[in-house]
């Protein structure tokens, strides 16, 4: 198939959507090792991104990295990793390292935050970022910045108040947010039917007269063509979109949970079936992008990456105990606004 | 040419926030009825119209998403001032003032911070009933990573909202709604700044230590002047920064006395004057002459609407003389 022939079937260049593959093959590769660090019993905690991968890839090359401000939710490790934060980023947080990026080991592993990418840090109640999205965006305006405010929620937090309220206030001011719910169907063990009343979260996007954007979350194609319509609307001045990726959970809430005990094996098999990263793969074998090769090369690259960086995490020093009293306050060299 | 004119507590706070934000044009407000209407008091009066719809922006009627866009705001670059209408409507957005702002420098390593100032009345005897009267300042002087402040003089008002201002972490500033009028003094033109970590001895004595701050300073000093007659020396200390508390301050004033009052409108129970109480315990044991003594609101969930039930419920200058009599005959 030639170039623009594979172009015109899927609306992206050979080049693209291969570096998309990759970008999700690094996240869910790097995902695994986390599992395995933490069934090893050296890392406490794992909150994973399996399953979500394709329409955080898609936002994370629509976003300008650097440029563009970041308000994320705890799964969003591959949006992290195409913004430019590393395999061994992450390895350091849930090894609780000093060098730790996020937070320096303070926080438990998944609550990301990269001053250098415009990642802002994120706690673990549920919700808050999605205002703090509104006023970075308000703040960009200001200073007659073009910049988009990327900010995302799972579908159990569209149940809290923030969520509304940002909506609510993004929309009267038409600010350059784009808003992207990852609906995985499950708030921990609540399946979506105990959540809310209609099955999908975008229907609310009328009530704030925006637009509201369903996609399947496991087909990449179909993920970065949205997100890249949400993030141009917001750059040019035409206010926030909500989209709803519909994504699968491939592994339980958190290396804390057991999804057996409330999920039946014969949905968890399905599931797995219908994976992006299979999906995507296929379809860009057939597309003629990706030969079985080519997917192998990557992979062993990437392995290779992530080794290193798994030894070079296990190598660095934990925080030393009396540095918790640091930062309470802003010290000598902290960002003072 | 810079002067000094006499002015009024609220007035002292609009001078403050309208030339600091001539200074710099990161600083902007948010919060309900701030624009057109200068806000329920009157605190913002006239700032939309100096400084457009985009710097004095009237929020939806929304606590979290007041303080939670003012996270933001700050954390790209802003200095907002986040008012909320009255303290007792601060519940809802307890969660962003706690969980993110406070947390914010902390949980980044030091990587992000919230220069943010929130904004909010305080306290009864206008008739406020239950939700417009409350003092629940305690609630934030219990959380590390905030500062709380309550000047109670016009000259502090604008020093320390200047300083709250230029302060890279997030300040609670709290006024005393009685103060707004009642309260005048002496406020220089131009620009000054007050320390937001140090109290401030108010009137100089060496037979009891009065710590207070807010409204409850001029009840004080009205007590205070009564037993000056009958030949007492107190000593006022206005605490001013409630969180980090000045334990220096505390500490002086406590020994050089040896018996010691503190007065605060809020119920007693955990409360502000509960932690003075135990910073003299723990470091002016040996200096005490008499028992430590508390003067606040008794232990019911606010103050009632009806004149009766909220006068019970105030901390007058008859209560504070009361009081000091007490520990003056110990």
């Amino acid at each position: 198939m030639t170039r623009t022939e594979t172009k015109a079937r899927a609306g992206l260049d050979a080049e693209t959507l291969r570096l998309m593959y990759r970008h999700m093959l690094r996240s869910r590769l790097l995902d695994e090792r986390l599992w395995v660090l933490n069934r090893q019993g050296r890392a406490p905690f794992w909150i994973s991104a399996e399953g979500h991968e394709a329409v955080q890839v898609a936002f994370g090359m629509n976003l300008r990295p650097q440029y563009d401000w970041v308000a994320p939710y705890y799964r969003d490790l591959a949006l992290t990793l195409v913004l430019g934060m590393t395999p061994k980023d992450h390895i350091l947080s849930v090894l609780q390292r000093a060098d730790d990026p996020n937070s320096g080991g303070r926080q438990m592993p998944a609550h990301y935050g990269c001053r250098r990418l415009n990642i802002i840090s994120t706690g673990s109640s549920v919700g808050t970022q999605l205002l703090h999205a509104c006023g970075i965006a308000l703040a960009s305006r200001m200073r007659g910045e073009d910049a988009v405010t990327f900010t995302s929620i799972g579908e159990g937090g569209t149940s809290e108040g923030d969520f509304h309220e940002a909506l609510n206030f993004a929309a009267t001011h038409k600010l350059a947010v784009v808003f992207l719910v990852e609906n995985n169907g499950f708030a921990i063990s609540v399946p979506w039917q105990k959540q809310m009343p209609t099955e999908d979260v975008a229907d609310r996007a009328k009530g704030y007269g925006i637009p509201g954007v369903i996609v399947d979350g496991c087909d990449a194609i179909a993920c970065y063509r949205v997100a890249r319509e949400a993030v141009k609307r917001a750059r040019r001045g035409d206010g926030p979109t909500l989209i709803e990726a519909k994504v699968l959970r491939l592994t339980s809430h958190s290396s804390d949970d057991d999804q057996r005990r409330y999920r039946t094996s014969e949905e968890l098999e399905s599931d797995k079936e219908r994976d992006s990263l299979l999906r995507f793969k296929a379809t860009l074998e057939e597309l003629g992008v990706l030969t079985a090769g080519d997917a192998d090369e990557m992979r062993a690259e990437l392995v290779i990456e992530l080794n290193e960086a798994t030894e070079q995490a296990e190598l660095a020093p934990l925080p030393a105990a009396d540095t918790a009293m640091l930062h309470v306050y802003a010290e000598p060299g902290d960002w003072r606004g | 040419m810079t002067g000094v004119a006499e002015k009024t507590y609220i007035e002292a706070i609009r001078d403050g926030i309208r030339e600091e934000m001539q200074r710099d044009d990161r600083v902007m407000i948010l919060g309900e009825d701030v624009g057109a209407k200068g806000g329920v008091f009157g605190v913002t009066e006239g700032l939309q119209k100096e400084f457009g719809e985009a710097r004095v922006l009237d929020s939806p009627l929304a606590e979290s998403l007041i303080v939670g866009v003012a996270i933001g705001a700050a954390m790209n670059g802003l200095r907002p001032i986040a008012e909320i209408q009255f303290q007792d409507f601060i519940m809802p957005a307890m969660d962003q003032i706690v969980s993110e702002a406070a947390k914010m420098r902390y949980r980044s390593n030091g990587d992000w911070g919230v220069p943010m100032v929130l904004r909010s009345p305080f306290g009864g005897g206008v008739h406020g009933a239950l939700y417009h009267s409350q003092s629940i300042e305690a609630i934030f002087a219990h959380i590390p990573g905030l500062r709380v402040v309550v000047p109670s003089t016009p000259y502090d008002a604008k020093g320390m909202i200047i300083s709250a201002l230029r302060d890279p972490d997030p300040v609670l500033y709290f006024e005393h709604k009685r103060c707004y009028r009642a309260i005048k003094g002496e406020v220089p033109d131009g620009e000054y700044t007050v320390p937001l970590d140090r109290a401030r001895v108010v009137r100089e004595g060496t037979d009891i230590a009065v710590f207070s701050y807010g409204m409850m300073v001029h009840s004080s000093l009205e007590a205070v002047d009564r037993l000056a007659a009958d030949g007492f020396s107190c000593e006022v200390v206005d605490l001013r920064s409630l969180r980090p508390i000045d334990r220096e301050a505390i500490v002086a004033s406590a020994r050089k006395c040896g018996k010691v009052l503190i007065v605060q409108e809020s119920n007693l129970a955990v409360s502000v004057a509960s932690e003075v109480a135990a910073i003299i315990s723990e470091d002016c044991f040996d200096s005490l002459d008499a028992p430590v003594m508390r003067l606040g609101g008794p232990e019911i969930p606010a103050m009632p609407f009806s004149p009766p039930l909220e006068q019970f419920y105030l901390v007058t200058p008859n209560k504070v003389e009361a009081k000091l009599r007490e520990l003056a005959a110990y």
